[in-house]
């Protein structure tokens, strides 16, 4: 669905809406300046230097040869600082850990300026710090920046702490609202089966059936 | 990232070598000239011994720079193998983009025997033989992409390469058996691969086919280093990838079409000084890597080809063999020393 509403793939069906316009209308340089997304796939070339990799998210206003104007730089040096990358920003791909890469594709959509960042699950592979700290950066940018952040996770539990909204997809009911409204519509208790994982409403988490 | 201060100083050093190399190159053969002699004629000079300046001027020169064309396109097309594909082993060579070349050269030049008959003259001309290995070179690319896009392991898609490559050979041997030996020799010359055998106004074409080549290189280079992080993200950095495929495609062919056509299949150069450049410019920024790549395969071409015509001696070794045994080393070298692969 992710990979939908950033256009990589035709959608099933209905219609999806940027600013009044379908996305099946723009041109993919118009839509770069709209949608930036950070994908599962690994990226192809990891000889990338941090900075390099941040720079290419200013492609969509760079001229032919994609020169970096002053504008550009300031955008890059922006997203490598609130992503905390400025040590980082002369090392290679290849000697990152997988929660420092992680955070450089952050800062790669970042500096793309977008109001909608899309992110396909952004904390795989990450261990429990490293996805606190990607998701507590996510949510910052959304709300100091304004831009609306779409990710899609497997961690309900810091879903439901760090969301504004959540969408539950479980197959036959679908619930979309705030996280608080979706314990009291009582969503979380039949997304597994109750004989192995319950949920508790009052923390907000789930419990091992013993 | 190095500062734009250091690439600079880099390309002076780079050009310095060519011209050396250059030097080099036109001063030696297998008459024995004088290098202040050979200096004087190039820079506009007339010598008394006018042998001499018909050997420069009509010989070595036109071969020197069509040692910097071959191993400056080949390269280039090397470079953007390697980034469309994002596999490191892409060349014209493993994609069978070469052997496609060769099919068409073979094809005309034995098998156009009775059609010329027929005309009662030879069709087998320089421009005809570059336009049917170009033509070659394109169908085999075309076939590689079209399967590529319904294959998406890059491992695979280096093995289809190689079954083409495979497919063309063994269609130059049945065609091989069924023509005479004059026309075969004539073939198997061609497919040593040289530098030596074009004429000032062959030269000429080659330039302008490698020049229209470079400047659809030179327009892909931000698709390409969009393409560093994979088709989706490019996607989504705007790149329209339709588009830059194809442009990137046709770049390609003509570079390696256009020199497999005029200088014969030349192994090496192209998968190896992509990875040369990358190694010691240590970079992925194709600004840079392009015109880098550019030098440096025109500086490896003339090493490898002085080195062929095997100075003061009247042999010329193929310079297809000298390429392999000169550059393969290099590259393990360059890998062992940086115990892996930089992409």
């Amino acid at each position: 669905m992710l990979r939908t509403l950033g256009n990589a793939q035709p959608d099933l069906g209905g219609c999806l809406a940027v600013k009044g316009k379908p996305i099946v209308s723009y041109a993919p340089l118009e839509l770069s300046a709209e949608i930036s997304m950070v994908l599962t796939e690994p990226i192809a070339s990891k000889n990338l230097s941090v900075l390099e990799l941040v720079a290419l998210g200013r492609q969509p206003y760079t001229n032919w040869l994609g020169t970096l104007t002053d504008t550009d730089k300031q955008k890059i040096k922006d997203a490598i600082s609130s992503l905390e990358l400025d040590e980082l920003q002369h090392k290679k791909c290849y000697e990152l850990s997988d929660g420092q890469l992680q955070r450089v594709m952050v800062a790669r959509a970042f500096a793309q300026d977008t109001s909608i960042i899309l992110l396909d699950e952004p904390t795989t592979h990450l261990d429990l710090y490293h996805k606190i700290q990607i998701l507590k950066l996510l949510r910052s940018i959304a709300h100091t920046t304004q831009k609306t952040v779409v990710f899609t996770t497997h961690e309900i539990e810091m879903a439901i702490q760090l969301c504004d909204k959540m969408v539950l997809l479980d197959g036959k009911n679908n619930y979309f609202g705030q996280p608080c409204e979706l314990i009291e519509q009582k969503a979380f208790e039949s997304l597994f089966p109750s004989d192995t994982v319950s949920f508790d409403p009052k923390t907000g988490s789930f419990r091992i059936t013993k | 990232m190095q500062t734009p201060k250091t690439y600079r100083s880099s390309f002076v050093l780079l050009l310095t070598v060519l011209v050396i190399a250059l030097g080099i190159n036109i001063s030696l053969g297998s008459v024995s000239i004088p290098f202040s002699e050979t200096l004087h004629s190039v820079f506009g000079g007339t010598l008394d011994n006018t042998a001499w300046d018909y050997i420069i001027w009509n010989y070595r020169v036109p071969k020197a720079f069509t040692a910097i064309l071959v191993g400056a396109g080949l390269s280039l097309s090397g470079l953007l193998m390697q980034t469309l594909f994002r596999n490191p082993l892409a060349g014209p060579f493993v994609l069978g983009i070469s052997s496609g070349a060769s099919l068409g050269a073979a094809f005309l030049i034995m098998g156009s025997a009775t059609l010329s008959s027929l005309f009662g003259f030879s069709l087998v001309t320089d421009v005809s033989l570059a336009i049917v290995s170009s033509i070659g070179s394109f169908l085999v690319l075309l076939a590689v992409i079209t399967v590529a896009s319904k294959v998406k392991d890059t491992m695979a898609l280096l093995i289809i390469g190689l079954m083409f490559g495979s497919i063309s050979a063994a269609i130059v041997s049945v065609l091989s058996y069924f023509t005479d030996a004059q026309k075969l020799q004539q073939f198997v010359y061609w497919s040593f691969g040289s530098v030596g055998n074009l004429s000032w106004h062959q030269l000429g074409l080659l330039f302008v086919i490698l020049i229209i080549g470079i400047v659809l290189g030179i327009l892909s280079i931000k698709p390409l280093n969009a393409l560093l992080l994979g088709e989706n993200y490019a996607k989504s950095l705007g790149v329209n990838l339709v588009r830059s495929r194809y442009l990137i495609i046709i770049a390609t062919g003509l570079l390696a079409g256009g020199v497999t056509a005029f200088a014969g299949p030349i192994a090496f150069i192209g998968l190896a000084v992509p990875h040369l450049t990358r190694q010691i410019f240590n970079t992925t920024e194709h600004r840079v890597l392009v015109p880098a790549v550019l030098v440096y395969g025109a500086i490896l071409m003339l090493i490898c080809d002085t080195i062929a015509q095997l100075p003061s001696s009247a042999e010329v070794l193929p310079i297809n063999a000298i390429t392999s045994i000169l550059g393969a080393p290099v590259v393990i070298w360059l890998l062992v020393r940086k115990r892996k692969m930089v992409f």
